[in-house]
């Protein structure tokens, strides 16, 4: 194909997103479409699969059967979005199997909030409120998304997603009720996950280099800074509602704005965890490649019967 | 060693949401044959009861048509107008036809 040719296509393609026509895996699409859509896609089905990591930590430690299997039910919703994802992410042209190696070489990210650790009950509670209420801000556009896999996937994962944040709230609602000590064990917990929960949104309007090029292809509807003040007006309510305070000195309603005006965030902190210096970074990394690298005699067994089975019924047939 | 190893080959998911309901594509996943898949299909799409029957199809078997080719593929039933209830004209007197 010419460069002309090419050009020609493109405008095509852009001119259908601006219709706001769906993308299909077979349709052609520009390299660049393709790729950022990988990393994007993967990214979140890597965040998905880490994500089961924190939360997995307390499910032998719930504090009843009711809050046990809820836990269960959450982190198996998350394997399940995990897989959603790696599904539409495949339709892509990549392997699963190069989607996990770019994972466990670290070439690939996932969302930095993971790389925190949970070290009390109250921080599931933290985790469904705030974790799983910033990924739906996060989410929701995104079910309006250009490539129709992606956007199909988002649409089961943001249903399943609102009993997660639910459970969490209710988790904090029932410590905030209950004694002096569980209360300041919820207090502890949001101190703890607030600000990485707003990081979760992701870098600045101004520092964030795909923003542009991804809201003309509707892979983001609502820049960063529009989610973060969507989630901090949301949830402050909710905070008082509780009866624990965001450790934001500078937290402030604006009357003018109607929004709430906050405080400095450090993005250095970000940056650190994001490059792999967070608390857990490296304790995820080992676990996840644990299980896969532990896990893979099963798979090869598994296939090894698949293939048996297979032998036996033609000649069977035969 | 000649790498002979066989990951878990994709497989297409169909779920019934109901009975008078068509199968509708739900998705795909991984599994090693058709029984395992449909074990797998069973917790990945229907832990809601979205589903009251399953089909699995490994997805090598699908022959998709090629968007490319949508022009002789799909256009020559554009100009068939007559193909369409609205295409005749009847008087206003004959009435639920």
């Amino acid at each position: 194909m010419s460069e002309k040719d090419i050009k020609n296509l493109e405008e095509i393609f852009e001119a259908r997103i601006a219709r706001d026509e769906k993308i299909e895996p077979k349709d052609w699409m520009p390299e660049k479409y393709r790729q950022t859509h990988i990393r994007q896609i993967s990214q979140h089905a890597h965040s998905e699969i880490i994500g089961m990591l924190p939360e997995g930590n307390w499910i032998t430690r719930a504090p009843s059967l009711r809050r046990k299997a809820a836990l269960l039910a959450k982190v198996q919703d998350e394997a399940g979005h995990g897989l959603y994802l790696y599904s539409a992410c495949e339709t892509l042209g990549i392997s699963r199997d190069e989607l996990y190696e770019q994972l466990h070489s670290g070439k690939a990210k996932y969302s930095s909030i993971f790389n925190y650790p949970t070290i009390t009950w109250a921080d599931m509670g933290a985790i469904g409120w705030l974790v799983d209420g910033a990924a739906i801000i996060n989410q929701v556009p995104l079910c309006n998304t250009s490539f129709g896999p992606y956007a199909r996937a988002m649409v089961r994962v943001c249903k399943e997603e609102s009993f997660h944040q639910r459970q969490g709230f209710e988790i904090m609602l029932t410590l905030c009720r209950g004694t002096e000590e569980q209360k300041a064990m919820a207090q502890d917990a949001l101190n703890r996950w607030w600000w990485p929960a707003l990081m979760m949104l992701g870098p600045t309007d101004a520092e964030s280099i795909h923003t542009e090029q991804s809201m003309k292809w509707k892979l983001k509807r609502k820049s960063n800074d529009e989610l973060r003040q969507q989630f901090i007006d949301q949830t402050v309510p909710q905070a008082d509602l509780l009866g624990i305070t965001v450790p934001d000195p500078d937290l402030k309603w604006n009357e003018e704005t109607g929004h709430y005006d906050f405080g400095e965030i450090d993005w250095d902190e970000f940056w650190q965890v994001v490059k792999g210096h967070g608390p857990c970074n490296k304790e995820r990394m080992k676990a996840r490649v644990d299980a896969w690298e532990n896990g893979e005699w099963v798979r090869d067994a598994a296939m090894a019967y698949a293939e048996k089975n297979e032998k036996r019924k033609v000649a069977k047939a035969s | 060693m000649e790498n002979t190893k066989k990951n878990w080959p994709l497989w297409e998911i169909f779920v019934r949401s109901k009975n008078g309901l068509e199968h509708r594509h739900f998705g795909s996943l991984h599994a090693a044959d058709a029984e395992m898949a449909m074990e797998n299909a069973r917790d990945v799409y229907t832990r809601r009861n979205e589903g009251v029957s399953i089909w699995v199809v490994e997805s090598k078997h699908i022959t998709a048509s090629n968007p490319s080719e949508n022009g002789e593929m799909f256009e020559p039933a554009q100009d068939k107008v007559y193909r369409h209830p609205t295409f005749y004209d009847l008087p206003d007197e004959v009435k639920h036809m």
